[in-house]
C-alpha cells in the first residue's frame, strides 16, 4: 500500500480546552490509494471530521494541534511541507465536496462568479494563465458534467433560485473544477431529502468511476458506506477500530464495536428486535 | 376494535400566498384532505420527505397550527380549532424533532420536564415526586434533573423530552422525526425505549419521519405523505413489500442499505438519462405510462 | 454495546461555574472593566473612609488652601475654594453610580416587559409599543432631557426621571428582537403544548435567554447614563452645588484653564475611567457570552 494516493500515517490530535488538553485522535493511519473509493465510517464523536480536517489543514490551532504522524500525499508529508506548496494542492490536485448545500455558497453572487473565482485563484497558484472567457468555458463544462441540464442557465443563477439538490450538484462542480485526483466528500447529500440523496450519490459514484478519481467519503451511515465504497475504515473514539474491503465488513464484521454499529441499524425488510431498552447495554 | 384513538378526517391547510402589498394571490396546499385513523395501542407511520405536510398534521393535531378545514377526532371528541378542551390538550403529547432546540437552553432537565406540573398546579414536593420517576422510566439518574441541555448528549436529551411528554401520562405521543439528529446507535436504543413504554403505558404511537427502514421496524400501518396527501396507506409490511404507488417506490429505492436481502426489496425504478429521476419525472412518467395503457385499451 | 452509545461521556466533567470562571479569567478585556467597576463601586459605597478630607463635600471654604496642585498633601489638588479634588471626585462617582443604578433600576424592567409582549403577543399589543419606541427613540435624547430639566426644577431626581423616560426604549427594542426569534423555538413550543401559560412562557422560557444579552446591554449603558449625567452637570441642569459631581467639577474647572488644568482635567479623567470601566465590562461580557451561545 506504500503508493498510495493519499496516507494518513499514526497521526494524533488533541484539543485544548480550558487549559486541559484531550486527545482527540489517536494514532489514525488510513491509505486510499489512486482510482479507489474509500470510505471513513463513525458516530459522532469519533473523530471522522477531525480527520478529515486534518488532511485538508483545516483545523485550527489553538484549540487544535496535530501531536504525531505524517499525512503523505503522493508521497509527500502534506504536514512538514512549506503552506505555499500545500495550499496548490489543496483545491487542485486534492478537493471536497462539502456537506451544507445550504452555506457553502454565498447567496450575493451568481454561480458563475463563485465557480469563475474558484478557478481563477486555482490557476494563480498553479502559475496557470486562463482568459475569462475559457473559465467561463471550464465553468459550463463541469456543470454539464455534474448533468446539470441547462449549464448556462444555471451558471448565471444565484444559489436561492436552485433547489438543495441542484446547490449540491453544484459543490460537486466546484470540487472538480481543477480536475483533482483525489476528493474528499464530507456526509454529501445528508441534508437533503433521500429521494435527493440517491440522486447525488448515483451522481458522485458515477463520476468518480468515470473519471477514476480516488474518493475518501466521510459518513455516519452504513447504506452510503455499502453503496459508494470498496474499503472502508470504522472509527471510534478517535481510533480506526477495524478497516476491511467493505464487502467483507458487511458479511463478517470483526470488531464487537463493528458488529453492534451493523446491528443498530433498521432494515429495510424488518424483523429488529424491539424493545426491551435494558437488554441493550 | 372500539373508538380508534385518533381519527384524522379530510384534514387541510392552506397557506395564503401574499403579494407584495399583501394581498391574496394564491394558496398553497401543504396539507389535503387527509384522512387516516390510528388505533388503540398502534404505531401509526406517517412517511414522507420536506414538503409533503407530515410536520404541518403534527402540528394541526398539537393545536400549534388551526387547521383551514377537516376534523381531528381524539378518543372521538373534535379537538380541531377552538373546541380543543384543556382535558384533551393533556392526552396527546408530542416529541420533537430536535432535541437540541425543543429543550431550553437557559433551564435545566428537571425544569423543563416540571412545566406540564407547574401549569396542571402540582405542588412541589409532587413534582420533585413525579420528575424523579419519570426520569427512571427514561433510564436516567435522578441526578440528571439538575443538568442543563449542554451537559447532555443528544440521546440523554431525547430521553428528557420524552420524559416531559409523558409528564401528564397522555395517550397518544405525537413522535416528530424524534431520532433523526442521533446517532444509529443511539437512535436503537431510544425506539427500544418507546417500544417499552409504549408497552408499558399502554401509548398509541404516530410516527412521523422520513426514514423507511426505521419505519418498517417501529410501525405496524404508515401512510406515505406526497405533497400534502396521503398517496398510499396500509400494514408497513405490505406496503413496503408490494408498493402501488410511483412515488412509494420512489422512496423505497432512494433508501441506501446495508443487506443483499434489502437490495433485493428495492423497487426498480426506471433511469432517466442515466439518472434516478425526481419524484415529478417519475410520476409524470407514470401518468404518461397510465395513458398510453388506457389508449391501448380503448382502441 | 455501552461504548456505541453516542453518549461518550465528557473525559472530565467540568462544572458551570469553573467554565465561566475560565472564560473570564482569560478573558484582559472583562477582568479590567470588572476590576475598575468593583474599585468605583466600593469607593462609591466606603467614600466617607476612604477619602482623606471627607468633609470638603460640602461648602467648605479654605481659601490658604485654593488652586493648590496635585501634591501628597492633596493628591489631586485643590479647587477655586480650595477643597481637596479626591475627595470631591469619588463622592462624584457615588453621585453618577446612584444615577446610573436609579435610571437603569427603572429603563430595564420597564423595557424588558414591554419588549417580552411585544415580540410574543404581536398584534396590535406589538404595533402600539413598538411605534411607541420608536417614537421616544426619534426624541434626541440630551436634547428632551434638557428641555425636561430646564421646564422642571434642574436637579438629580429631574435628570433621573428623564433619562429613565427615554432609556427604556433601547431595553425594549433589544428583548423585542430576541423574543421574536425565540417565540418560534421548539422548547417554546413544546411548552404550549404541554399547557405552560402565558406568564410561564414570558419568563421562565423566553426571559431567561434574553438575560446575558440584557446583561452586556445594561452594563454598557451604566457608562453611556453617566456620560449622560456628567454631560448635563456640566450644563448645569443635573446636580446642583455643593453636592460633588464630576461633570459640575469639569464646569467650575473649567474656567480656570489652562493655569489649574487639575481642576478640570482630572475629574474628566475620573468619568472617562468610569465610564471605561463598564464599558470594558459589557465588551468582556459580550465575548463571554458569545462563546457560551456559540458551543
Amino acid at each position: 500500500m506504500s503508493e498510495a494516493l493519499l496516507s494518513v500515517r499514526d497521526v494524533s490530535v488533541e484539543f485544548t480546552n480550558y487549559g486541559i488538553a484531550a486527545p482527540v485522535l489517536r494514532g489514525v493511519s488510513l491509505d486510499v490509494p489512486a482510482h479507489t473509493q474509500v470510505a471513513l465510517v463513525g458516530e459522532s464523536g469519533s473523530g471522522k471530521t477531525v480527520t478529515m480536517k486534518a488532511i485538508m489543514g483545516l483545523l485550527r490551532d489553538p484549540p487544535a494541534r496535530i501531536t504525531a504522524g505524517q499525512i503523505l500525499y503522493d508521497g509527500r508529508d502534506l504536514l512538514t511541507m512549506p503552506p505555499a506548496e500545500r495550499l496548490k494542492l489543496r483545491g487542485t490536485s486534492m478537493s471536497m465536496v462539502f456537506q451544507d448545500p445550504m452555506s457553502s455558497l454565498n447567496p450575493v453572487f451568481t454561480i458563475a462568479d463563485q465557480l469563475g473565482t474558484i478557478l481563477k485563484y486555482a490557476d494563480r497558484r498553479l502559475g496557470r494563465g486562463r482568459s475569462r472567457r475559457e473559465r467561463m468555458e471550464r465553468v459550463h463544462e463541469v456543470l454539464a458534467q455534474v448533468r446539470m441540464r441547462d449549464p448556462e442557465r444555471v451558471a448565471a443563477s444565484y444559489p436561492i433560485m436552485l433547489s438543495g439538490g441542484m446547490r449540491q450538484r453544484v459543490l460537486i462542480a466546484m470540487a472538480l473544477l481543477s480536475e483533482p485526483k483525489l476528493l474528499i466528500a464530507d456526509e454529501p447529500g445528508t441534508a437533503l431529502d433521500v429521494t435527493t440523496q440517491a440522486q447525488i450519490l448515483k451522481l458522485l459514484k458515477d463520476l468518480v468511476t468515470e473519471r477514476g478519481l480516488a474518493l475518501l467519503m466521510i459518513t455516519h451511515n452504513l447504506g452510503v458506506v455499502r453503496e459508494t465504497s470498496s474499503y472502508v475504515y470504522v472509527m471510534s473514539r478517535g481510533q480506526v477500530v477495524e478497516h476491511r474491503p467493505t464487502a467483507d465488513l458487511f458479511a463478517a464484521p470483526r470488531e464487537e464495536y463493528t458488529r453492534a454499529l451493523i446491528a443498530a441499524v433498521p432494515r429495510l425488510t424488518g424483523g429488529m428486535r424491539l424493545g426491551t431498552a435494558e437488554a441493550r447495554p | 376494535m372500539s373508538r380508534p384513538m385518533l381519527e384524522v378526517v379530510d384534514l387541510s391547510k392552506t397557506f395564503p400566498i401574499r403579494n407584495a402589498f399583501g394581498r391574496r394571490s394564491g394558496d398553497v396546499k401543504a396539507v389535503d384532505r387527509v384522512s387516516f385513523r390510528v388505533e388503540r395501542g398502534q404505531v401509526y407511520g406517517l412517511a414522507g420527505e420536506s414538503g409533503s405536510g407530515k410536520s404541518t398534521i403534527a402540528r394541526m393535531i398539537m393545536g400549534l397550527t388551526e387547521p383551514t378545514g377537516g376534523n381531528i377526532l381524539l378518543d372521538g371528541h373534535n379537538i380541531a380549532g377552538s373546541s380543543r378542551s384543556r382535558e384533551h390538550r393533556g392526552k396527546v403529547q408530542m416529541v420533537f424533532q430536535n432535541p437540541g432546540s425543543s429543550l431550553n437552553p437557559r433551564r435545566t432537565a428537571g425544569q423543563s420536564i416540571a412545566v406540564p406540573l407547574v401549569a396542571h398546579g402540582h405542588s412541589r414536593a409532587d413534582r420533585a415526586r413525579r420528575i424523579a420517576e419519570l426520569l427512571e422510566m427514561v433510564q436516567l439518574p435522578a441526578d440528571f434533573a439538575q443538568r442543563f441541555p449542554h451537559e447532555l448528549s443528544g440521546g440523554q436529551k431525547q430521553r428528557v423530552a420524552i420524559a416531559r411528554a409523558l409528564a401528564m401520562s397522555p395517550q397518544l405521543v405525537v413522535l416528530d422525526e424524534p431520532t433523526s439528529a442521533l446517532d444509529v446507535s443511539v437512535q436503537a436504543r431510544i425506539i427500544d425505549l418507546l417500544v417499552d413504554l409504549g408497552r408499558e403505558l399502554g401509548l398509541t404511537f404516530l410516527f412521523i419521519s422520513h426514514d423507511l427502514s426505521l419505519m418498517r421496524n417501529f410501525a405496524q400501518v404508515v401512510g406515505v405523505l406526497y405533497l400534502g396527501r396521503i398517496v398510499e396507506s396500509g400494514p408497513t409490511a405490505s406496503v413496503f413489500g408490494n408498493p402501488q404507488h410511483d412515488y412509494t417506490r420512489l422512496l423505497l429505492a432512494s433508501v441506501p442499505v446495508i443487506s443483499a436481502e434489502e437490495e433485493a426489496m428495492r423497487p426498480v425504478v426506471p433511469l432517466i438519462n442515466g439518472e434516478i429521476p425526481t419524484a415529478e419525472q417519475l410520476i409524470g412518467l407514470g401518468r404518461t405510462r397510465d395513458a398510453a395503457d388506457t389508449s391501448i385499451k380503448g382502441a | 454495546m455501552a461504548d456505541v452509545a453516542a453518549n461518550p461521556p465528557p473525559p472530565r466533567r467540568l462544572s458551570n461555574a469553573y467554565q465561566n470562571w475560565y472564560r473570564f479569567s482569560r478573558n484582559p478585556t472583562a477582568v479590567i472593566g470588572a476590576a475598575i467597576v468593583v474599585l468605583c463601586v466600593l469607593a462609591a459605597i466606603f467614600a466617607p473612609l476612604v477619602t482623606p478630607y471627607p468633609e470638603h463635600v460640602g461648602a467648605v471654604v479654605n481659601f490658604r488652601a485654593r488652586h493648590l496642585p496635585p501634591s501628597t498633601e492633596y493628591w489631586f489638588g485643590t479647587d477655586n475654594v480650595g477643597r481637596d479634588i479626591f475627595t470631591r471626585m469619588v463622592f462624584g462617582v457615588r453621585v453618577s453610580l446612584q444615577l446610573a443604578f436609579v435610571v437603569l433600576a427603572i429603563a430595564v424592567p420597564v423595557g424588558t416587559a414591554l419588549g417580552l409582549a411585544a415580540g410574543y403577543f404581536g398584534g396590535w399589543v406589538e404595533i402600539i409599543i413598538m411605534r411607541l419606541t420608536d417614537i421616544a427613540l426619534a426624541i434626541p435624547g440630551l436634547v428632551l432631557v434638557l428641555a425636561v430639566a430646564t421646564v422642571l426644577k434642574p436637579d438629580l431626581v429631574t435628570s433621573m426621571a428623564a433619562l429613565a423616560c427615554l432609556w427604556w426604549t433601547w431595553h425594549a427594542r433589544l428583548v423585542y428582537a430576541i423574543t421574536c426569534q425565540i417565540r418560534t423555538q421548539e422548547y417554546v413550543e413544546a411548552a404550549e403544548t404541554l399547557g405552560a401559560g402565558t406568564f410561564h412562557i414570558l419568563f421562565r422560557e423566553i426571559l431567561p435567554n434574553c438575560v446575558s444579552a440584557l446583561a452586556i446591554k445594561t452594563s454598557l449603558d451604566c457608562g453611556f447614563v453617566i456620560l449622560v449625567g456628567a454631560s448635563l452637570s456640566f450644563l448645569g441642569l443635573g446636580v446642583q452645588p455643593p453636592t460633588p459631581d464630576l461633570g459640575t467639577m469639569v464646569a467650575a474647572g473649567a474656567a480656570y484653564l489652562p493655569d489649574y488644568w487639575w481642576e478640570s482635567i482630572l475629574p474628566g479623567l475620573g468619568v472617562l475611567f468610569v465610564a471605561l470601566g463598564f464599558n470594558l465590562l459589557g465588551d468582556g461580557l459580550r465575548d463571554l457570552f458569545d462563546v457560551q451561545e456559540v458551543r
